[in-house]
């Protein structure tokens, strides 16, 4: 694969070092050293069997009747796993009790839904209110315990952030409860790790780790944007798209683009806060201009993806649940992306 | 020795093909066209020799695009106008469906010179 474009699936797939042995927090972390261990165990069993192969076969004849006497049967073959296994399981479950620890109704609380094929993400209050609705990525404060709740619109998804956490399936209909905790900022890939039909090895998201002070700023900012009204006539976003290079003139307007957006039916299955787009069939695009992927953590997010995206989504991720706009030109496709990449 | 040496220096040079502003594109410039082409994504419309991921549809294939007459149908596959075409294609040929991707001049150069070095199966 081409890292080049990498984001969130590559990442959690083809990451080096592996995402599964390179743990981000206290609940993966447990579970590598567990691996390691047993890993471990396996090698030093494997040796003496290999040992007593020999001696069985080439060893001084003294050695090989021991070998095959009774009494090596109940040393080798039973005492030794008896206590070997014991003891790994009581050390394992202690080490893995913080998994299994109940879950206090005090930490900050993430519902994450799994849709057909793309991940919505909502930030809930203590109160349990949605305070910021947004979708295919997920923040999480560094050193802070954050329970995930998670459903499934439609039919079993599994979310697995290898770095964070082990996998937890969601069930129609139900909610299954995830705690994750992260002790290291940075950028962490996830999957659906359940198959979930069609474009399934499609369907991922990202997640970033920021410092607490500034992922509670950040949650604040997004907290404001979505409780605010956006004035009948205004166009939502921020004033000024960036133009990644200044001799091209920028000419396309988010204006257009939000007329746009309207006029072609987008409003029907996304939502912008504050407006009257408030389509709740795909992923939430309030915040699309700072996303770090498009289409579900499969590409990375700019001008390039973003028209390819809206123009022919289902070339680069065939049976989604967005049909393709290849009848846009290219100006109102232009005009689209500045409006989309305008909305932070 | 010297024999054989200027033998060989002979052949080397003789093997050297013809100046064709097409081929003597440095090498250097096709990798550079290869990391813009990845930076944005020309991969998400188009399916581009070399570049796994994304490959959508939105534009035609650019397999065997070397080998095309005309740019887009239009224009003539020039090395010129190909570094013109990708950055801007509306100014370039009027109505043209493929939006102006945000690279410099000198980055569409850079592309020109890849898509024009890309080994098709
Ligand atoms: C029929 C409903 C529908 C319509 C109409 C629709 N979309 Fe979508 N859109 C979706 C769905 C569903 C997804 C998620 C696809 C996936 O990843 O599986 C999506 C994804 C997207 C994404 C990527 C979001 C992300 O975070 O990955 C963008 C951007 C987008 N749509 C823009 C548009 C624009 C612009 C229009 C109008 C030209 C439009 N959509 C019309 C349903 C729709
Ligand atoms: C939003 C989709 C989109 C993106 C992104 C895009 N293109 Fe295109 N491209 C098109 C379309 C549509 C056409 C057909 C244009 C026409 O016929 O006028 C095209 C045509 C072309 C052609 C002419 C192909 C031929 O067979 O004549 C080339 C070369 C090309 N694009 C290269 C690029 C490069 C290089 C990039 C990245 C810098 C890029 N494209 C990004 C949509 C796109
Ligand atoms: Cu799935």
């Amino acid at each position: 694969m081409n890292k080049g474009v990498a984001s969130g699936i590559m990442e959690a797939l083809w990451g080096w070092p592996p995402p599964v042995l390179d743990p981000a927090g206290p609940y993966a972390s447990s579970v590598t050293t567990l691996a390691w261990a047993l890993f471990a165990m396996g090698v030093l069993v494997t040796g003496i069997v290999v040992a007593a192969l020999y001696v069985a076969i080439r060893g001084p004849e003294r050695w090989r009747r021991k070998l095959g006497g009774e009494k090596a049967v109940w040393i080798g073959g039973i005492a030794f796993p008896a206590v070997v296994l014991t003891g790994l399981l009581i050390w394992g479950l202690a080490l893995t009790a913080s998994l299994t620890e109940p879950i206090t109704g005090r930490e900050a609380r993430v519902r994450v839904t799994g849709e057909m094929w793309w991940f919505r993400v909502e930030y809930l209050d203590p109160a349990g209110r949605v305070i910021v609705r947004d979708a295919n990525e997920l923040h999480l404060p560094l050193d802070r315990p954050v329970v995930l709740e998670l459903r499934s619109a439609d039919v079993v998804h599994s979310i697995w952030i290898p770095h964070l956490s082990g996998k937890m399936d969601m069930v129609p209909g139900r909610i299954n409860q995830l705690r994750v905790e992260a002790s290291r900022t940075g950028r962490f890939g996830g999957v659906c790790a359940e198959y979930c039909g069609g474009p399934h090895a499609l369907m991922g998201f990202v997640t970033e780790v920021h410092e607490a002070a500034n992922y509670d700023r950040w949650l604040a900012a997004q907290a404001a944007r979505q409780a605010g009204a956006v004035a009948p006539g205004a166009t939502p976003g921020e004033p000024a798209a960036v133009a990644r290079d200044p001799q091209v003139p920028e000419r396309y307007d988010p204006a257009r683009g939000w007329a746009l957006f309207r006029d072609t039916g987008c409003a029907a299955c996304h939502r912008i806060a504050g407006t009257e787009a408030n389509g709740l069939a795909g992923p939430d695009l309030t915040h699309v201009g700072s996303r770090l992927s498009l289409g579900a953590g499969i590409l990375p997010n700019h001008r390039g993806t973003m028209m390819g995206w809206i123009a022919d989504s289902q070339s680069i991720k065939p049976g989604n649940r967005m049909p393709s706009y290849d009848r846009l030109s290219a100006e109102e496709l232009g005009h689209i992306a500045a409006f989309l990449e305008a909305q932070k | 020795m010297r024999h054989v040496a200027v033998a060989a220096l002979l052949t080397v040079a003789a093997c050297k093909p013809p100046p064709d502003d097409r081929t003597s594109l440095p090498a250097d410039a096709a990798e550079r066209g290869k990391a813009v082409i990845e930076r944005v994504s020309c991969g998400s419309c188009h399916a581009i020799p070399g570049v796994d991921w994304p490959r959508g549809g939105a534009g035609p294939s650019l397999e065997g695009f070397d080998d095309v007459g005309l740019i887009a149908g239009a224009l003539p596959n020039t090395p010129g106008n190909l570094a013109a075409f990708v950055r801007d294609a509306p100014a370039t040929k009027p109505g043209s469906t493929m939006p102006p991707m945000p690279i410099t001049p000198a980055e569409a150069q850079d592309v020109a010179a890849y898509l024009y070095g890309m080994k098709d199966e």
